[in-house]
C-alpha cells in the first residue's frame, strides 16, 4: 500500500528575531515565551494538530537548540507519530554540496525529499512568529474547491500600516492579479499572513526553477509568488477573519501579551473547542497571598504573589514579594521581584532577580518604552533601569 | 537504591470517604487542585527510582484509567514495566477479593515475573513527600523482613480500620502491633501506621503462598499481629508532613493546610508531583476579582471574592460572588452574587445566581459531582 499524506506542513522557524533583541540572544524567535505558559510555535503546531495536519517539518537554523529541545518528539501536540508527526529539519552537510538555508524558499527546496516522503497533493507553508488560532484544514478545502495552484491567506490590516506586509491586490473572486512585498504607497489593505498553501508539484517545480536562478533571493515573497504570478498560476486569496499578530517587535510582543487580558479578552485562549496545546510546566496551583492584589491579570501555575499585580501576564513559578509591585508588564518564567521592587511597562525574560526596592520601567504612557530585561540577569538592591531600556547584563545602576 | 518494584492499593479505603469515592477509587480523588492522591505515591516512587508499579483496582476505575494513561506524564512509559494496572483477576469458582491479602493473592503472578529485590507496598490515601529509597535503604540496614512507616500522630484516627505500632526504642523492631485500639486518648503520642511497607519480593511471594495453603484471609490479623515475634517488623519513623484522608472533614482539613507555605514547600518544592496535564489556560484574574490566600490552578476565571480557596482546574467564579474557605474541584461554575463558605463541590458543579450555602469546617457543605444547584 502506498502510504501518503493529502497534506504535510512545513514551518519556517529559522528566524533570528532581531527585532526582539535580548529576548532573542538565546534562542530562536518561535521558542519565545508568551501568555504566561506558551512559546510562539505552540500556535501553528496546535493549529496544525486541531486541523487534523499530523506532519510538520520545522525547518530550524538560528540559535535551534532550545527550540529542538521544547519540541522534543511532539508527544505535547499529540504530534508523536508511527507516521507523520513532527520532525526538526536543520541544515546539513550533502555529498554534493552543504549550505544554509538561504531564505525561505531555499530552506524548503532543501528538505525536498522530506515532503515527497509523504507523497503529499498539497503543502502548507507557515511560519512561526504569529499568534492566531485558524483553522487550516476550512483553507485547505477553499483552495480544492477553486481549484488554484497557491493560497494565500490574508487579513485586512489598516491602510497606513500595510506597507509592512506583503500585499495582495485581489479581483471581486478573491484571485490575486499582483503581489506586493512591503510596497511604500500599498493600493489595497489586505496582507498577507505568511501562511500558503501549495499544489505540491507546483511548489516543487517553482522551487527548482528558483534553485537554478542565480539572482533569485530565494524568498517566498520576493522570489516564488511573483514568479507563479508571473508563470500564469491560479493564486487565490483566502480571507481571514479573527485575531492575528505578528508579535516580531517589543511592541507587539506586549500588546498580543495584553490581548489575553479582560472581561472577554480580544484573543481568548482558554477556548476548550481550539485548545493550545504546549509542555506544561510541573508545578503546583500558584498561590495568592492574603495580602496580595490581584487585578486584570494571567497568572500560570507555581506562582506565589505576596505583592500587587495589575493589568500583567506572569508566567509559571514568579515570584512576587509583600510590597512590591508589578504592572503592565509581561514576566517570564523562574523572575523573582523581591521586597519594595516595582517594575511597569516591562517585559522581562526568565529568571531574572529585580532585588529589594529596584526599579523596573517608568508609567506606561504614549510617550514611554517598554523595559527589557534578558533572562537570567540580576538587577542590582535599589538600582533604576530606566523605560525603554534593553538590559541583557547583571545591573548594578548608572 | 536496590532494584524496588512499587504496588499500590488504589480502592483499599475507599469506604473512608464516600462522598468522593462514589463514582472513583480513593486513587483518583482529586486534591490540592490539579493533582489526584494516587498521583502522590506515585511520584515518591518515581522520584526514587522505581520505574515498574503495580496498581491494583477492584472497582469503579475507569476515573483512574482515565487519569493514568499510558503512564507517560509519571515517565513510566516504558518499554519494560511502567504502570501496570491490576484488576481484580478471578475464575469461575473465585468471587473477586474482599481483603488486602487476596488482593495480594491475585498479583501473585505479577509479583512472581518482575526481577526487582524489594517490593514497596502503599496506599493512596496518605499525602506526603516520602523517600521510598530512604525507607529501602533502613530495611537492608535493618535486615527486616517487614519494614512498616508509621507517623506519631495525636489525634487517634477517624478511620473504620486502623494499626498503631509499638517500635523499641532502641533498635525500631516493633514489639507490638495493634489493630483498631480503642483506648486511644486525645492528645497522646502513637504511632500511626501509614500504609506503606517494603520487603523483599521473595519475603511476599512465599508469605502469600503460605497465607493460601494455611486459609488466611487478613495480611493484618493472620500475617502481621501474630507473628511479630517471629517475623523481624521494623518501623520507619516518617518525620515529615503527613496528611491521611479518612473522611470527608480530614480532606478539608488537609486541603486547607496547602494554604500554609511550609506545607506547600515541602510537598511540592523539594520535588516534582506529577499529574495527568490537560492544556489549560493560565488563570484569568478580571477587574474586580480579589483573591487572598488561595490556591488557583490553571484554566480559572475569577471575577469574583475569593478568599482561603482551592480552586481546581478550569472553575469559574462570577462578578459579585463571594466564595469563602471552599474547596471546588475542577470545571465548577459559581454564578453571579453567589455565597459560599465551608463548601466542597464535585467535579462540573454548577451554583446558580443569587445562590447562599454555607457548611462548617467539620462539617463542610458538600455537592457531588454534576449537581446543578
Amino acid at each position: 500500500m502506498l502510504r501518503k499524506k493529502e497534506c504535510v506542513a512545513m514551518l519556517l522557524a529559522g528566524g533570528q528575531g532581531s527585532r526582539l533583541y535580548a529576548l532573542t540572544t538565546h534562542i530562536a524567535k518561535p521558542a519565545v515565551a508568551f501568555g504566561a505558559k506558551y512559546r510562539i510555535i505552540d500556535f501553528p503546531l496546535s493549529n496544525c494538530i486541531n486541523s487534523g495536519i499530523d506532519t510538520v517539518g520545522v525547518l530550524t537554523q538560528y540559535e535551534p537548540l532550545e527550540l529542538n529541545e521544547y519540541i522534543g518528539n511532539g508527544q505535547p501536540w499529540d504530534l508523536d507519530r508511527a507516521f507523520g508527526g513532527v520532525h526538526i529539519l536543520s541544515p546539513y552537510q550533502a555529498k554534493k554540496k552543504q549550505s544554509w538555508f538561504e531564505g525561505t524558499a531555499n530552506a524548503i527546496f532543501q528538505n525536498m525529499h522530506f515532503m515527497k516522503k509523504y507523497n503529499p497533493d498539497y503543502i502548507l507553508i507557515l511560519s512561526g512568529d504569529h499568534i492566531y488560532k485558524m483553522d487550516y484544514s476550512e483553507m485547505l478545502r477553499a483552495h480544492k474547491a477553486s481549484g488554484a495552484d497557491c493560497t494565500i491567506a490574508a487579513i485586512e490590516v489598516p491602510l497606513k500600516e500595510a506597507s509592512r506586509f506583503g500585499v495582495l491586490n485581489t479581483n471581486p473572486d478573491g484571485s490575486i492579479y499582483e503581489f506586493e512585498e512591503k510596497p511604500k504607497v500599498p493600493k489595497s489593505n489586505l496582507a498577507s499572513m505568511g501562511i500558503y498553501i501549495f499544489t505540491a508539484e507546483k511548489l516543487f517545480a517553482y522551487l527548482e526553477k528558483d534553485d537554478e536562478n542565480p539572482d533569485s533571493t530565494k524568498d517566498f515573497g520576493k522570489d516564488i509568488l511573483p514568479a507563479m504570478l508571473a508563470g500564469g498560476e491560479k493564486m487565490m486569496s483566502y480571507r481571514f477573519k479573527g485575531y492575528w499578530k505578528d508579535v516580531g517587535t517589543i511592541s507587539s510582543l506586549w500588546e498580543s501579551n495584553m490581548d489575553l487580558l479582560g472581561d472577554t479578552p480580544a484573543f481568548d485562549v482558554g477556548n476548550p473547542d481550539w485548545k493550545i496545546h504546549s509542555r506544561n510546566p510541573l508545578a503546583p496551583p500558584e498561590y495568592i497571598g492574603a495580602k496580595a492584589v490581584v487585578e486584570n491579570s494571567m497568572v500560570a501555575l507555581g506562582c506565589e504573589i505576596d505583592g500587587r499585580v495589575e493589568h500583567s501576564v506572569l508566567a509559571s513559578n514568579v515570584v512576587v514579594e509583600e510590597g512590591a509591585t508589578v504592572r503592565d508588564s509581561v514576566l517570564m518564567a523562574g523572575t523573582v521581584v523581591k521586597k519594595g521592587a516595582v517594575v511597569e511597562y516591562s517585559i522581562v525574560d526568565e529568571n531574572v532577580v529585580i532585588s529589594e526596592n529596584a526599579r523596573v520601567g517608568t508609567p506606561k504612557s504614549a510617550d514611554a518604552g517598554i523595559a527589557v530585561l534578558g533572562r537570567g540577569i540580576t538587577v542590582a538592591e535599589g538600582a533604576a533601569v530606566a523605560g525603554g531600556s534593553i538590559i541583557d547584563k547583571d545591573y548594578k545602576g548608572e | 537504591m536496590a532494584s524496588t518494584v512499587g504496588v499500590i492499593f488504589s480502592n483499599i479505603h475507599d469506604e473512608n470517604i464516600p462522598e468522593l469515592s462514589r463514582h472513583r477509587t480513593m486513587a483518583s480523588v482529586p486534591f490540592g487542585g490539579r493533582y489526584r492522591l494516587i498521583d502522590f505515591a506515585l511520584s515518591n516512587m518515581v522520584n526514587s527510582g522505581i520505574t515498574t508499579v503495580g496498581i491494583v483496582t477492584k472497582n469503579n476505575y475507569q476515573s483512574l484509567i482515565d487519569h493514568l494513561g499510558s503512564g507517560k506524564e509519571w515517565d513510566l512509559a516504558r518499554k519494560d514495566g511502567g504502570i501496570i494496572l491490576l484488576p481484580p483477576y478471578s475464575d469461575d469458582t473465585d468471587k473477586p477479593y474482599t481483603t488486602r491479602l487476596e488482593a495480594l493473592m491475585g498479583i501473585t503472578g505479577f509479583l512472581t515475573h518482575r526481577t526487582e529485590d524489594y517490593v514497596v507496598i502503599s496506599d493512596c490515601d496518605g499525602i506526603a513527600h516520602m523517600d521510598i529509597a530512604d525507607i529501602v535503604r533502613y530495611h537492608e540496614e535493618k535486615g527486616a523482613d517487614i519494614t512498616m512507616v508509621y507517623h506519631e500522630e495525636r489525634e487517634p484516627s477517624e478511620s473504620s480500620y486502623f494499626i498503631t505500632l509499638e517500635p523499641d526504642r532502641r533498635t525500631g523492631r516493633i514489639k507490638a502491633l495493634r489493630i483498631n485500639p480503642n483506648d486511644l486518648r486525645k492528645g497522646k503520642k502513637y504511632n500511626l501506621y501509614v500504609n506503606v511497607m517494603v520487603m523483599s519480593r521473595t519475603f511476599l511471594i512465599d508469605t502469600i503462598q503460605n497465607a493460601f495453603t494455611c486459609g488466611f484471609t487478613s495480611f493484618g490479623r493472620d500475617i502481621l499481629t501474630k507473628n511479630v515475634d517471629t517475623i523481624k517488623i521494623y518501623g520507619y519513623n516518617f518525620e515529615g508532613y503527613y496528611a491521611g484522608v479518612n473522611s470527608l472533614a480530614d480532606y478539608f482539613r488537609h486541603s486547607m493546610e496547602l494554604l500554609d507555605r511550609k506545607v506547600r514547600t515541602e510537598l511540592f518544592a523539594a520535588r516534582d508531583i506529577y499529574t495527568k496535564v490537560r492544556d489549560s489556560a493560565p488563570s484569568r484574574y478580571v477587574d474586580g476579582a480579589k483573591v487572598a490566600n488561595s490556591l488557583i490552578s490553571d484554566g480559572c476565571c475569577i471575577k469574583g471574592t475569593v478568599e482561603n480557596c482551592i480552586l481546581f482546574r478550569g472553575v469559574k467564579i462570577g462578578k459579585g460572588s463571594v466564595v469563602r474557605n471552599c474547596v471546588l474541584m475542577q470545571d465548577t461554575v459559581v454564578g453571579e452574587n453567589v455565597a459560599l463558605d465551608s463548601v466542597i463541590t464535585d467535579k462540573n458543579v454548577v451554583i446558580r445566581d443569587r445562590r447562599n450555602l454555607a457548611g462548617c469546617a467539620e462539617l463542610p457543605y458538600f455537592i457531588s459531582k454534576g449537581r446543578m444547584i
